[in-house]
């Protein structure tokens, strides 16, 4: 299957690879996979006191479009606030890196990483709020 | 008619795969297209159809994961959803350690590494099948659900990490 230049790009060259430190109260963990096709991801932001994203960091091993879609994202976090990232839509993603239909769900699975990751720094917060 | 019912097999998720492949085989040679050069061509239509219909059959009953889904499918279940990607934490946690260890045994040209990283995950990926088998007699099939879709990454891990030892050997 013939990927778009724009995925083929993140593919080879990935923004952001890495991790960040998972016990650090500013970081945030998402970490997803799909069934469909067994493909992990793994989303780290580090999040200021003003709520605003400084840092994104992402594992996958997937396909070529699991992975151009959490290098994308990663560029994307970067200065959202939370909620604005929480507010990111796999259309958008999909629509970005020009995925075929039966990529869309590599797409997905970039939608809900960062849920994931925004739901898990914003349970830390409310843990140290209470703490 | 279901896959089960093409091989003649019963439909349980402990299958005989040596059945599987010799019916597949038969089905096979039955509808090549050698032997309806000279048949009508709706007989023609006919077999090409069953071989088609045979070759999924075959990919989706011989691997486990698959296998599982297909029979919740057949209980109405869908089990491999591309809008549902919630897993265990604790599960995923597991599956991204496996494939650092691949990746990084890989890179250090390991073979030994990744020899017995596959020989954990054969043993971790029969397990889940062993409890699958009674998740299925037992009619649990909600657990059931959540082993096939953890047995669709077993599969896919140990896919990986075949590849990377072949492509170091």
């Amino acid at each position: 299957m013939a990927y778009s230049d724009k995925v083929l790009d993140h593919y080879e060259n990935p923004r952001n690879v890495g991790s960040l430190d998972k016990n650090d109260p500013n970081v945030g963990t998402g970490m997803v996979g799909a069934p469909a096709c067994g493909d992990v991801m793994k989303l780290m932001i580090k999040v200021n006191d003003a709520g605003i994203i400084e840092d994104a960091k992402f594992k996958t091993y997937g396909c070529g479009s699991a992975i151009a879609s959490s290098s994308l994202v990663t560029e994307w976090l970067k200065g959202k606030t939370v909620d604005e990232a929480y507010a990111i839509k796999n259309s958008a993603i999909a629509e970005e890196l020009a995925l075929p239909p039966v990529k869309i769900h590599c797409s997905v699975l970039a939608e809900d990483a960062i849920k994931a990751a925004v739901a898990d720094i914003k349970a830390k917060q409310l843990t140290k709020a209470t703490a | 008619m279901n896959y089960f019912e093409l091989f003649k097999l019963p439909q349980t998720f402990g299958l005989d795969v040596a059945t599987l492949e010799s019916n597949y085989r038969k089905i096979q040679s039955e509808s090549h297209p050698d032997r309806f050069v000279a048949a009508s061509s709706a007989e023609k239509l006919a077999s090409m159809q069953t071989a088609t219909l045979a070759n999924e059959a075959y990919l989706t009953l011989k691997s486990a994961g698959l296998r599982a889904a297909y029979l919740l499918s057949l209980q109405g279940i869908v089990a491999i959803d591309e809008k549902n990607n919630q897993m265990p934490a604790d599960f995923l946690m597991q599956q991204m350690d496996w494939r650092e260890e691949i990746e990084d045994a890989e890179n250090a040209h390991d073979v030994s590494t990744l020899e017995n990283l596959l020989a954990e995950i054969e043993i971790a990926g029969k397990n889940l099948q062993e409890s699958l088998k009674s998740q299925f007699q037992n009619n649990h099939l909600s657990e059931a659900t959540e082993s096939a879709r953890k047995l669709i990454f077993m599969d896919k891990v140990r896919a990986d990490i075949l590849k990377s030892i072949e492509k170091l050997d």
